[in-house]
This record gives C-alpha cells, structure tokens and sequence, in this order.
C-alpha cells in the first residue's frame, strides 16, 4: 500500500488511488470541476492541480505512488489556482443572478474561495456564439456558460447509455452538443443536471421558479418504483418544488430517474382536496363534510355482512395505512383483502420467495444475470443503471427471457416463453450456470396468469437447479414495480385465510354481487370505472382524482407520499421511512388517520391506536422486520413446492407508458412533456412503432 | 444680596424674554410650514421603495432574490417564472411595509437598482392592509418618482 504525504500529514492508501481521492480520505479539500466520483476522469478542468516535488499535476488523474510529498496549499498552487479560474471565467457570461444554478453553483463557490477579484481578460466574451441545444422538455440549456468540463457527456456515455452528446471544435470554438440536434433520449437524464457544475444545465421545470437557499429539505423517499431511492424533496410553502436524489450506495448511488424528479409537479394537480359524496339520483359527486361522508359510508355498510365487504390498496399506499385498514377490515370480520391491483399471485409463506434477494448492491457482485419477464430499465430505472456498469466494468453476460427490449447494454436474448428457460438449462448441459454468483431476475410482471404459484414454484426448482441458490449466495430476485407492494406482502394485506378472495374473485365478486361494498385504498392501478360492477359501493380514499375517484361513491382525501411519515418497504425487503415535507392540502388528511376515524362509525371499539407513534409500535410488535428501519432483515430460503399445471404463454408485461406509471405521474404535465418528446421508455425500435 | 436683587427684579426671566425677542427680530425661523414646506433630505435619503424600469421601459427586477435573502425584518415575498419571452420576472414582488426597518439593505443588494428606496415619506395609510405593498403598486411608486430617484442616484455615483 502505498504510503504518502499531503500537506505534512502521513496518508496510507490502496493502490491505485488518486492524490485527490487521498487527499479527501483526511478531510483536505481540493477544488475540482471535471472530476466526480461515478465517472471516469479525465483531467481536463485543471483546478485540482496540486505541488508534487516542485512540480504542478493534477491531483484527480495522479496516482499516489509510495514516498510522495504532496502540497496543496503553497503560493505556487494558490497562483495557479487563480490563473485557471480567471481562464475559466474569461468566457463564463457571469450572469449569476438570472442563473438558477445561483447559490449552489460549484464555479460560483470556487470562484469565491480560490478565484481573484480580477482579470487579465477585457476582449468580448465567447459568451454570443455558442448556440443553445435542443435538450428535450427537462433539461434546460444555456451553452454560454459551459465550462467544458464534459461531466455530461460522460455521464450519458458510462452511466446512462445513450449517448448523445460529445464535444465538438476545440480551443476557444470548443462546445458541448447533440448529435444532429438530437434530443437526449435517456430516462436518466434529469441527473445532467445535478452533476453540471456551473448553470450550462438546468432544470426546465424549475426554470426561474426559486432560489436554493429559500428552500426547505426534506430527506424522503420515493415511491415511483419498488427501490426506494433515497431523494431530497425542496419545498417551498406548501409547494414541492423539485426533487434529487440524494447519495446511497446501496439503493440509487447519487442519480435517479426522471419520473422520480420531475414528476413533483404532478402533486399540484387533480388533487382531492375534501371529501365528496356521489348523489345517487343524479349521479354527480357533490363536496361533503368529513361527517357526511363518514355518515354516508356507515349507513352503506351498517347492514351489510363482513363477507360482503373488500378492500383493494394501491401501488402508493404505506405500511401505516396498510395496516390500519387491515385492522378495520378484520374488526368487520371481512377477509378479502387484497395488495396485488395487478391480479399478481405469488408464493407468500416465506419472504425469500418474494424478495430481491441478492440486493441491489449485490448485482455489482454478480458475474452472469438472466432476465425472465422484465424490463429493469422501465420497472426500476436504478437497477438497469447497475447492470449496465457491471456489465461495462466486467462484460458480463446478460441473458433475456421475455419481451426484447432495449436495455442500453447487450444481451442475449434466450426467448420469450417458458420453453425458452428449458432450453436455457439444457445450454448448460441442464446443469449449473458457468458462474460464481449468477442472478435471476424475474419481474413482478410475470406472476399476473392464472398458473402463477405453479410458475413461482417451477422458478423456485429452475433457481436451485441453474446454482443461482446456495449457502452463500441467494441469487433469486423478484423485481417489484410498485412501492407498496413488499410491505404489504409482509404485513399480510392479502386474503385472509382459505375464503378470502383475491384481487380478480373480489372484482368478479362485484359484478355477481356478492361484494356489495368495495374500499379502494389509492388504488388507481385498474379502471375501476370499467371493472367495477355497476351496484357495487366504492369507497375511494387517496390524493388523486384518478381511475378510483372516477368510479368511487364515496371520496376520502388523503395526503401523498410528500405529505405524511409513512413507511415503505422496497423490493429488497429493506423498510425505509418517506418523510413529511409539506401538509396535505385543504381538507385532506393522512391515510392511516382517516381511517382510524372512520373506525369509530364502523366498529364498536375503534382502532386501538390514536398516534402515528401507537400504531408505529403495533407494526413493530407484530412484525419484526420493521424493528431495524433502513436494514434488511435476512430471511432463510425456503423451498416452494406447489402441484399445478404450468402452461407455456409468452410472458408479456402489461403495456403502461413510463411516464405515465401513477396517479402522481398522470396529473403531472412534465410527465406529459416527455410522452410527447420521447415517446416510451426502454423498447426496441421496433416495438417503439408498434406502440 | 446680589441673588436676592436678581430675585426681586425677576431677572432670569426678563433675560428669557430678551432671548426670544432677540430670535424673532434678527435671527430667521428654524420651523418650517409642514407640509407647505418640507425639509431638505439627503439623496441617501431611505423612504418609500420603489420598483424601477430602464429608459425603455422594460421593468429591472430580474427575480434574483437577493434582497429577499438579505431584508433582517423578512418583508419581502417574491415569486418568480419565466415570461413569455423566456426571461426571468418576478410575478410576485411584495414588501410588507409594517414589518420593513428601512434599512436600505434591499436596495444595497440589488444589482441593478431595481428596488430602491426612493425620496418619499410621506405615505402614511388609514388601515394595515393598505401598507402590504404589491408589485403593482411598487412599480407604480418607481414610475412617479424615476425623475428624482435617477437623480439621487447619479450624484451619488455619477459613473453609472
């Protein structure tokens, strides 16, 4: 290991790290603005050079070599300090207050700290000539102030995988552009605009709209996909202003998908506000009071059977509010409950047939990974991110059952059925992958058939057989696509015992009548309006006004995942706390408080909880993966076996544009923007046409 | 014995009376005919503020919100959005003038002489809700009074 010195302080590192990288180890800084963490280096800014021996070098592409003496704070560093920031600055527009990159602006700051109040350069600034690029409806650009730092355009080549832009020209004539006026075509392209370091890229929804240091933060989470990706809500008032991501290696690194940034504008809009009954004679929705509604629902309900009754919960629905309308359902002794609004089946019993076993941090590890049913670039972004750099650092193989698609990386693509797996295993002599830590990937979508705990358990025996399971390592993953579906598995919102009906006999129950009153908890996955049968009672408690508001009889307002503390479980079992930024707006109130209300015109003895804190303690009680809040709890691996026929269909995934994936999604206009501009995410070509 | 004259004779008081005689016919008046009459105020001077526009008439503020990061009483509220035209303009630009300290910190941060606190101070209201001043109004107060301030700030720096 190579042992160095910066600025008199003895440093041990490992090898191949750079004098920048070391030098951060003990807590010196050194400004950089080409530099950064995820991405290659390339040494280009030169404002991290630092004094080695006399001599200057750049301290992000410099290894440390054992015995260097490294300064970084000498005359002669501070000088040349001064002289690459006046260099950068002598074509920089310096329009810091019109730039929404003010006040959290890398150039700004270094400008301040190491720059000189003056400059050699009075000729007219490049500024003029740099054209704006088209970057599609999120990313705003104002070439003028590129710094050519081409952090971007190695983003989109390592990270995202499309790569769309690179520089053109050199010396002073030297820019950042599209190819051919391209629009970047990447769903990770919100991220462009974290890693700029000066204002050249911004974000177009938030053009102009607020400043950074008039902004409150709120470390949350985000509930568009199953992983949990750790992000930072930025409000101001009672509006959420943007969304970023926020650093963690084991979920989202430091980027997140678009839909998870932008779609905050989203909950301003189609909001249900206060509570509404429908007239039954003229069929219209009419504002009520909370005790009107809540009167409207007791008197529905006040002689119906508890076998009559069902509720459905949503794919944003948290753990809290999960739990308490279980607990209202069971005090009416009904047992149709149902988490799954996809008509999903899938093997419960243990938690290592429905988890993501090997972890997203461990795809990193993985040497072979197979693909059955999924897409990971359209069901979580930030997985597909990760395959996608193991398979740039490694080349490891990637095989493909089930629609083609286009992943940004190559695959081998195995077939789009059942018979294709068979055929898969025989490839390797029906015997063990050729691999050390090999990952089966199978996405929820494929459990949504008729044979699907067949299927669950075939998968099961198909895992052991392929060496994807052993003592070591468990390589058997479901990807999930909605947030609240682990934690509602875990806490069993699912039918209670052998009568209760699930997800598609409750929505059949409907139409026959023999489900005459229907709870739809933010369930707004299905069209309700359609599937619904026409007599049947529907409660509708969320934050949109979507598919359920549409059909429901009944309207609760409910607060979204930026309003309230609840708890959400992603898909690798690991239970995560989205936290409230702003309040609900008018009247709305949060989920699992509603109910709890409401539990008091329902049953004889309300819910026995009356603070978050209460009912906080009763989950911890009864399940005890959630006493360890952001850790996974492991969980052993059980064989399934489950005797039923498997019939051969292709597995095809039901079509939902990406941007249009939920309630928040669908209210937002920006999401609308990208529909327009890119179309679909993650198909090949040819599907894109088809579509 | 001296004291006692001056007593008796009503001394002090008959200086007194010299002294106000002696200011009302030989020296001239330190009262002025509010508000006939005003008294001088330095070009400094921090009164009302005032939202100004360029000779073309295009409005300054640029929605940087520097004067809102730095008023100690927060009495400023701004929002912002790009225009038509794509350029950065306030939609919001209110000054609680109850909560404001005259300070003149707002018009030390502009960059571009946008808020200024103008020569006015006179402009005292029957009610509270009438001192919550709105963009309008503020622009309204810089279109009246443009001349004086464009002057108060060219003497004070007579390069811009």
């Amino acid at each position: 290991m190579p042992k160095l010195t910066i600025d008199d302080i003895e440093v041990k590192v490992e090898p191949g790290t750079s004098i920048l990288q070391a030098a951060e180890q003990i807590g010196i800084e050194i400004p950089r603005f080409c530099y950064h963490e995820k991405l290659s280096v390339t040494g280009n800014c030169r404002m991290c050079l630092v004094e080695v021996e006399g001599d200057l070098m750049a301290s992000c592409s410099m290894e440390c070599c054992d015995g260097m003496v490294v300064k970084t704070n000498t005359e002669k560093v501070k000088k040349e300090r001064r002289s690459v920031m006046e260099v950068m600055l002598a074509n920089h527009p310096m329009d810091c207050l019109i730039c929404d990159q003010g006040g959290e602006c890398d150039l700004q700051d270094q400008a301040f700290a190491y720059g000189n109040d003056r400059s050699h350069f009075h000729e007219n600034k490049r500024a003029v000539a740099v054209p704006d690029k088209n970057f599609g409806p999120l990313v705003n650009p104002s070439m003028t102030r590129c710094i050519n730092c081409t952090r971007c355009i190695r983003f989109l080549n390592e990270i995202a995988g499309a790569p769309a832009l690179d520089q053109i020209n050199c010396g002073v004539n030297a820019e950042v552009s599209t190819y051919v006026y391209e629009n970047i075509g990447s769903e990770l392209s919100g991220n462009l605009i974290d890693i700029c370091p000066v204002g050249a890229l911004t974000s177009k929804p938030y053009k102009f709209r607020a400043r950074s240091w008039e902004l409150k933060k709120t470390e949350s989470i985000d509930v568009h996909d199953a992983l949990g990706c750790h992000i930072r809500v930025d409000s101001r008032g009672r509006e959420v202003m943007r969304i970023l991501p926020r650093l963690n290696e084991d979920i989202n690194e430091c980027w997140i998908d678009d839909r998870t940034r932008f779609s905050c504008d989203g909950l301003k809009y189609m909001r249900l506000d206060r509570p509404y009954v429908r007239n039954e004679k003229s069929g219209k929705l009419h504002e009520a009071s909370w005790d009107k509604a809540f009167s409207v629902i007791a008197d529905k309900l006040k002689d119906m059977k508890g076998g009559e009754i069902a509720a459905l919960a949503g794919d944003l629905v948290d753990v809290e509010s999960m739990t308490a309308m279980k607990d209202l359902m069971l005090g009416l002794s009904s047992p149709h409950i149902d988490c799954r609004t996809d008509g999903s089946q899938m093997n419960t019993a243990d938690r290592a047939s429905y988890l993501f076993n090997s972890t997203i941090a461990g795809i990193d590890e993985a040497d072979a990974i197979i693909l059955i049913g999924t897409n990971p670039r359209r069901d979580a972004t930030m997985v597909n991110a990760r395959i996608r750099r193991n398979w740039q650092e490694k080349r490891i193989p990637v095989y493909l059952i089930g629609e083609p698609a286009d992943l940004t990386y190559p695959y081998e693509y195995v077939g789009s059925n059942l018979k294709d797996i068979d055929a898969f295993a025989k490839k390797f002599g029906g015997g063990k992958l050729k691999a050390e830590k090999p990952m089966m990937i199978i996405g929820a979508d494929v459990f949504i058939r008729e044979d699907a705990l067949a299927l669950h358990a075939l998968l099961h025996n198909c895992a052991e057989k392929l060496g994807v399971v052993y003592d070591e390592w468990n390589g058997f993953n479901i990807l999930h696509k909605a947030a609240s579906r682990v934690g509602g598995l875990d806490i069993g919102f699912l039918p209670q015992g052998q009568k209760g009906k699930a997800f598609n006999e409750i929505i059949a129950g409907t139409k026959d009548g023999s489900i005459k009153a229907l709870f739809l908890l933010g369930a707004d996955e299905f069209n309700a309006q359609v599937n619904i049968g026409w007599q049947t009672f529907v409660v509708y408690q969320g934050h949109h006004g979507d598919h359920g508001a549409e059909r429901a009889d009944v309207i609760l307002p409910s607060a979204a995942y930026t309003e309230k503390n609840g708890i959400y479980v992603n898909t690798e079992g690991r239970p995560q706390l989205a936290k409230r930024a702003v309040s609900p707006p008018g009247q709305a109130r949060e989920d699992w408080a509603i109910i709890r209300a409401l539990s008091e015109r329902l049953l004889h003895k309300p819910l026995p909880y009356n603070t978050q804190r209460e009912l906080l303690a009763r989950i911890k009680k009864e399940w005890g993966v959630f006493k360890t809040m952001y850790q996974i709890t492991p969980s052993k691996w059980v064989k399934y076996a489950y005797k039923g026929k498997v019939h051969k269909d292709d597995f095809n995934a039901p079509r939902q544009n990406y941007y249009y994936n939920d309630a928040i999604c669908r209210a937002s206009p920006t999401m609308g923007e990208c529909t327009e501009a890119f179309g679909d995410v993650g198909f090949t070509q040819k599907e894109k046409g088809a579509s | 014995m001296d004291s006692f004259a001056g007593m008796l004779f009503l001394k002090d008081i008959a200086k007194g009376f010299l002294l106000t005689l002696k200011y009302l016919l030989f020296k001239s008046r330190v009262t002025i005919n509010y508000p006939h009459e005003k008294g001088p105020i330095s070009p400094r001077f921090r009164g009302e503020h005032a939202l100004r526009r360029y000779p073309n008439a295009e409005e300054r503020c640029i929605a940087c919100k520097l004067c809102e990061a730095i008023c100690p009483a927060q009495a400023i509220t701004i929002e912002a959005e790009p225009t038509n035209d794509g350029s950065r303009r306030t939609t919001r630009y209110d000054i609680d003038m109850t909560k404001c300290i005259y300070c003149g910190l707002c018009q030390e941060a502009c960059p571009i002489d946008a808020i200024v606190e103008g020569p006015n101070f006179e402009f005292a209201t029957e009610t509270h809700e009438e001192l919550y001043y709105t963009k309008e109004k503020l622009m309204d107060n810089g279109d009246r009074w443009e001349a004086q301030i464009a002057a108060n700030l060219m003497v004070d720096n007579p390069d811009k």
